[in-house]
């Protein structure tokens, strides 16, 4: 043993734990987040279990399970619980998903295994997905239609038709208001804006007026028209109504303008609940966030990370490389390369929190606030640039990413082996002729190694767009049918940021926490997707090039 | 890093040389300027980041500036001046006299409107008295018993889109006087409080006793008439003879001062009134000149006559709420006339030689001393919203432009321990906002700066022995085939989100830990035990076996086997809890050991950010050890050394400084972190080392506040000033790895 000790072995493998740590905190990482947040898409077995509380009275809960846990029985006996002798020193517990967030006063509540006296799987029992309040669980007893219950062979059939009815129309009414009477809105306020213009000007005559009175007042109408329909379409997606036996065995009446889809989810077979997983995953990636961003889909977040992260691509790409061949291939060495060396290294070190303070300070207040003083003075005191918006956060990211592109490029230039610049030098074509007739082509695939780079680090910042542009819900898209189409200067909504927020300032932690991880799994997918593609690029080229040195 | 392409020497026969203006030529010059102002611009933008953040905090350091703006003569008078002060926007001027006139005077065109109170008839004053400046509000006393009690006010209009405002005089009783003794007893030494249901007088009749007039009014539901309910009480145990009175806005207390003490009364209720405190003002060779409360009416300033002003507060102790000698301010000449803010607690005090000099409290900053331009001085005072200074002279009144945006900011505000009112003692507090108008901001950044390194620290010790235990291994110990994935693997990890991190290690790793902690503690030690464990028996193990695995996959082989441990310490955690804590551990380190417990604290904090951390260290140090020169290692090993005593003794001595350089990039994202903290800690500014409680560090207060600070105000500033303290802390560390880094590279390429 002490030969053994001696011989530096144990340490070796002491070592080689680590590395076995450091490996199973990455794959246990993604693995748990891709689990939870995979299997929130998953339609979970509904049950009805019948209970018995500390008084012995029974009573009847139904829903879904959303998490166990082993307690201690003793603790529980000290918070007042009574068990019978035999009890263990642990239970188990579950904390039970029931839904009907109107009608209790907790969704979300735990459970004793010992209170437990039976526990079923009944079919005919159905989860509502709903626009407001949440889901809610029961049994559908009958379908009405304004008031009078319809005669039907299968409530299901029915209720699926009418469901399907209710959610078209409802669809038809938010394309309606989001783009026809966001249309009209964006019109008047822009006129409101000309106004103000003409008055700051002095410029406000009796034809400008009348020609913006008469301009409004043909928005005006289109606006009652409009509101008209939408008011119909409403109200006929409000016709039906769905009556459902709740756990506590009283019916209560669903209407149908707020409900979203109805699952059997105890009568699919796998087949059925994988096309219903696959179903929600594209609801999720698809549709508008509801409920305070703790329901719904993720869209608009999706939608401003990419175009955020669009932006900053096309920013940052130019610099970075033509800081990259200054540094490469016109710099001497000399002691301003060395400063400008150590000024990448510090900027790629410098935390991104800073990035956000200098955004905010420079880009927003400074920039943004004379750009408002320039060129739109008849919105003041409302800040059109002057306040957190794509456009700055796009700039700040930029920045924060220009030594990833600098430092990628500069290694793919390195790797070009110096006789092909000779031979090109010796066939007569200048350095610039070089460097783009040669040079850039070869290090492209570097270039798009650090762009892709760049574009995973902006993806998953979050720190410095809460300063500088991120909200937790945008009401408008930067991208629209206004003129004129792209708003660089609006807030927009982040995946990442859209973790924080759910996670940590929504009213309801517990109900949203899957939301979280399934953002999270989508976030991590993207970005360890983009580094993975920028890994194998960066090999494939080592190999390349590799090959032409020898 | 070398040139690698010279550009051949320019011949003379050059075809470029040769035709000068050659768009080629021309195109290249071009592309080479482009070049290299780009990466110029590189720099510059470090450089802008650098001075823009300098260019925002430098106002905080700026001292005050005081100018003339206006003068206006006044009618001349040999009477005190009682009250003195102006409008918010310094338009109109007002001045009370000690004999009971009014006047006001326009800042703007200059004039003068004297306005006559309705002094009652036959009476003489005997006293006078003004309030906090705040209310800027008067009364008088006169020899029949009766007292005139009235405010200032400002009617703001806006006739033809003209803001116009007109200053009148408002009686808060429901008649400007009031018969406070009887008719036959003058009011002597007046003093007076009040607010909104509540008035309070003090006075002495000519027997030198104190009397205390409390009025408390209700509002009549069915008129809103204000009815007011009088009350009287005689002061107990007063001296006998007094030079100062005072009574605090709140109408707890009032303050009698005789000499060199001050004698506080508790008159919170005006039949039970006591002697509460009698503070001692004594100094050596001096005497008290004048005792005044600072704005919020916490603080007691008394001025002495050898130029010094000390401030007093009460301070909770032994015996209660007490007065208590705070700190002083020297050197200001032998003082005349002392004004306070409205809000701040900043104070300006004049000598006797015109010397105007402006303080701040808690940031103990002398912000200005400079000579007033002006003769015969009588009264000093502040515009409401301290931007003015307004002096009253024998024959005029003067107006002049305060500059003074940062007062409470100082270098030992911000570092140093504060003695801030209301406080025990001395303390490093950062609380920047609250609900109330008298609320001092309190910016030291101490408990951040001590947050952010308490954090850091957790994360190192958490990741350096993970990182370079595993970077040692992978460079040195592991075969090429399982090193090429391995490391990508580790290095995937350094592009993971911090807010995936943040949000896991907040709400499923703090639970976590919390229920079991003698799980996590217990894998500290049966971890590595384990480890060595199965690698003796390996060891010892017939040769059949090892042939079974290759001896490279060693790493591989221990996955299942840390997964084991790690399954196996959180199974038996609960039970050990039983065992050993009583079933709740949380109960046993808030109770027995008697320390705090947050659910999400420095523990939590240090794994997370650790493993934000490792993929750093690890990358850097992999590539350090992996690049000592193999020579170097063979030369060892051939010479009989083992490869754990290679490595030691020779590959780690050379890669040291790149290990050092790896550590301190690794220190340098850990001080900069936000987003786990923020989500991982409870974000409290508190100070101490325990790895069970929380912190808040400089990036996650940032990150916190400055979504909510006003642009231009010194929270704004102070957080620009955390930013800049990030900024250097972590310029430092990266620049240092980065010098030991270059070092390295060039002794490697000497071998």
């Amino acid at each position: 043993m002490g030969r053994w000790f001696k011989s530096g072995s144990p340490w070796i493998w002491l070592t080689g734990s680590a590395v076995s740590i450091s490996l199973i905190a990455v794959l246990g990482l993604l693995l748990l987040i891709a689990w939870r947040g995979l299997s929130y898409f998953w339609p979970a077995t509904i049950y009805q279990w019948e209970l018995q509380d500390d008084n012995g009275q029974p009573y009847r809960l139904i829903g879904e399970i959303h998490d166990r846990e082993q307690v201690p029985t003793d603790r529980l006996k000290a918070a007042g619980h009574h068990f019978p002798a035999d009890t263990g020193e642990f239970v188990e517990r579950f904390l039970v998903k029931t839904g009907n967030r109107e009608l209790v006063s907790l969704d979300f509540r735990w459970i004793l295994a010992s209170d437990i006296l039976t526990r079923s799987e009944p079919k005919e029992l159905a989860v509502f997905e709903r626009s407001k309040n949440g889901n809610f669980y029961g049994e559908p007893v009958a379908v009405l239609q304004a008031g009078t219950k319809l005669e039907t062979a299968s409530v299901e059939q029915l209720l699926q038709q009418r469901i399907d009815h209710a959610v078209a129309l409802n669809a038809q009414a938010d394309a309606l208001q989001k783009h026809d009477i966001g249309a009209i809105n964006y019109q008047l306020e822009r006129l409101r804006l000309q106004a103000r213009k003409y008055q700051l000007n002095d410029d406000y005559t009796e034809a400008h007026q009348t020609e913006i009175a008469a301009e409004q007042q043909q928005y005006q109408q289109q606006y009652q028209q409009l509101e008209q329909q939408l008011f119909a379409m409403r109200e006929q997606a409000g016709r039906d109504a769905v009556v459902v036996k709740d756990m506590r065995g009283e019916l209560v009446t669903l209407s149908l303008d707020t409900v979203l889809n109805v699952t059997y989810s105890n009568r699919l077979s796998t087949w059925q609940k994988l096309l219903t997983w696959g179903q929600r995953v594209g609801h999720f990636v698809s549709d508008e966030p509801r409920e305070a961003n703790t329901e719904g889909g993720v869209f608009p977040a999706i939608f401003g990370t990419v175009f955020m992260v669009l932006l900053m691509a096309v920013i940052v790409t130019p610099f970075g490389v033509i800081a990259a061949v200054y540094l490469h291939e016109y710099a001497k060495n000399g002691w301003l390369t060395r400063i400008i060396r150590i000024a990448v290294i510090n900027l790629a070190g410098v935390p991104s929190i800073v990035y956000g303070v200098f955004g905010l300070g420079f880009f927003v207040y400074m920039i943004g606030g004379s750009i408002d003083q320039l060129f739109f003075p008849e919105a003041l005191p409302s800040p059109t640039f002057g306040s957190p918006g794509m456009l700055w956060s796009a700039l700040t990211l930029a920045i924060l990413t220009l030594p990833v592109v600098i430092v990628s490029t500069e290694e793919g230039l390195s790797r070009i082996p110096s006789s092909i610049r000779q031979g090109s030098l010796a066939l007569g074509a200048t350095q610039a002729e070089t460097l783009f007739r040669i040079v850039l082509p070869m290090a492209s695939p570097a270039i798009m190694t650090g762009l892709i780079l760049a574009v995973a680090r902006a993806a998953g910042e979050v720190a410095p767009l809460m300063l500088v542009g991120v909200v937790k819900l945008a009401p408008n898209l930067p991208l629209d049918m206004n003129f004129p189409y792209v708003h660089l200067e609006r807030k927009f909504m982040h995946l990442g940021f859209h973790i924080y927020d759910v996670g940590f300032q929504s009213p309801n932690v517990e109900a949203a926490r899957p939301l979280v991880y399934a953002t999270s799994f989508l976030l991590v997918t993207v970005i360890v997707t983009l580094n993975l593609t920028a890994i194998s690029v960066r090999n494939y080229l080592r190999e390349k090039y590799r090959s032409l040195e020898n | 890093m070398e040139r690698q392409v010279a550009k051949p020497a320019p011949l003379k026969h050059d075809i470029l040389q040769a035709r000068r203006g050659n768009r080629r030529a021309v195109k290249d010059k071009l592309t080479q300027l482009g070049v290299s102002f780009g990466g110029i611009m590189v720099f510059v933008a470090l450089l802008l980041i650098f001075f823009y953040l300098l260019y925002v905090i430098n106002p905080i350091f700026a001292s005050a500036s005081v100018t003339p703006k206006a003068s206006i003569a006044v009618p001349p008078s040999q009477s005190q001046v009682l009250l003195l002060g102006s409008d918010e926007q310094r338009q109109q001027l007002y001045r009370v006299l000690n004999d009971g006139s009014v006047d006001f005077v326009s800042a703007v065109n200059q004039q003068v409107h004297h306005q006559a109170l309705p002094l009652p008839a036959g009476a003489t004053i005997t006293s006078a008295a003004r309030s906090m400046p705040s209310q800027q509000a008067f009364a008088f006393g006169f020899d029949n018993g009766q007292v005139l009690l009235a405010n200032i006010d400002f009617v703001v209009t806006y006739p033809n889109n003209q803001r116009l405002i007109t200053p009148t005089i408002r009686y808060p009783l429901t008649t400007p006087t009031l018969q406070l003794a009887s008719v036959d007893q003058a009011v002597r030494q007046l003093a007076f409080a009040y607010s909104k249901q509540q008035l309070s007088f003090i006075y002495a009749d000519d027997a030198q006793h104190w009397h205390l007039v409390r009025m408390d009014g209700e509002q009549n539901m069915l008129t809103e008439e204000v009815e007011w309910q009088t009350s009287q009480q005689q002061l107990p145990d007063t001296p006998s003879k007094v030079s100062q009175q005072l009574l605090t806005p709140d109408q707890q207390q009032a303050l009698l001062l005789s000499g060199n003490k001050l004698f506080i009364y508790h008159i919170q209720q005006a039949n039970d009134v006591s002697l509460q405190q009698v503070v001692s003002l004594e100094r050596a060779n001096a005497r008290v000149t004048d005792v005044e409360l600072l704005a919020g009416a916490s603080s007691v300033l008394v001025s002495y006559s050898d130029g010094v002003v000390a401030q007093y507060f009460q301070v909770n102790g032994e015996n209660g709420r007490r007065y208590q000698y705070i700190r002083q301010f020297s050197k200001l000449g032998q003082v005349d006339d002392l004004a306070s803010e409205f809000y701040r607690r900043s104070f300006a005090t004049v000598s006797d030689s015109g010397q105007l000099t402006l303080l701040y409290t808690t940031s103990e900053r002398q912000l200005l001393s400079q000579q007033l331009p002006v003769e015969n001085l009588q009264a000093v005072a502040f515009s409401p919203r301290a931007d003015g200074l307004i002096t009253a002279t024998t024959d005029g009144l003067q107006l002049f432009d305060v500059s003074n945006p940062h007062p409470e900011v100082s270098w030992s505000a911000l570092w140093q321990q504060v003695w801030y009112e209301g406080y025990p003692e001395p303390d490093y507090v950062w609380q920047s906002t609250s609900g109330t108008d008298d609320f001092e901001a309190k910016f030291s950044l101490t408990p951040l700066a001590f947050g952010t390194l308490k954090a850091a620290l957790y994360a190192m010790l958490f990741a350096t022995p993970i990182a370079l235990a595993g970077a040692i291994y992978t460079a040195y110990f592991m075969s090429s085939k399982v090193r090429s994935v391995v490391k990508p693997t580790i290095e995937i990890m350094e592009a993971l989100p911090t807010v995936i991190l943040g949000f896991l290690a907040g709400l499923w790793l703090a639970p976590l830990v919390e229920s079991h902690l003698p799980g996590l503690l217990m894998l500290l030690i049966f971890e590595p035990i384990g480890v060595l464990l199965v690698a003796y028996a390996w060891s010892i193990s017939p040769p059949v076996v090892k042939q079974w695995l290759p001896e490279n996959y060693q790493e591989l082989m221990l996955i299942p086997v840390v997964c084991f441990i790690g399954w196996l310490c959180f199974q038996l955690s609960p039970a050990v809890e039983m065992w050993l804590f009583d079933g709740d551990s949380r109960l046993f380190i808030t109770q027995t050991l008697g320390l705090g417990f947050d659910q999400r604290n420095a523990l939590v904090v240090g794994i997370a950010m650790g493993f934000a951390v490792i993929p750093t260290i690890f990358s850097i140090a992999e590539d350090a050890i992996f690049s000592v020169p193999r020579h170097l290692s063979n030369g060892s090993l051939a010479l009989g050394a083992t490869p754990w005593q290679t490595l030691t003794r020779v590959v780690l001595l050379t890669a040291s400084p790149g290990i050092f350089s790896a550590v301190m990039m690794g220190l340098g994202r850990a001080v900069g972190e936000t987003m786990i903290v923020l989500m991982a800690t409870g974000n409290t500014a508190i100070m101490n080392w325990s790895m069970f409680e929380g912190m808040r560090t400089l990036a996650a207060n940032i990150a916190v506040e400055m979504p909510e600070s006003a642009i231009g105000s010194s929270h704004y500033r102070i957080l620009f000033l955390a930013a800049f303290v990030l900024f250097l802390f972590t310029f430092v560390f990266n620049t240092i790895a980065e010098v030991v880094r270059q070092r390295l590279r060039e002794r490697y390429s000497a071998l």
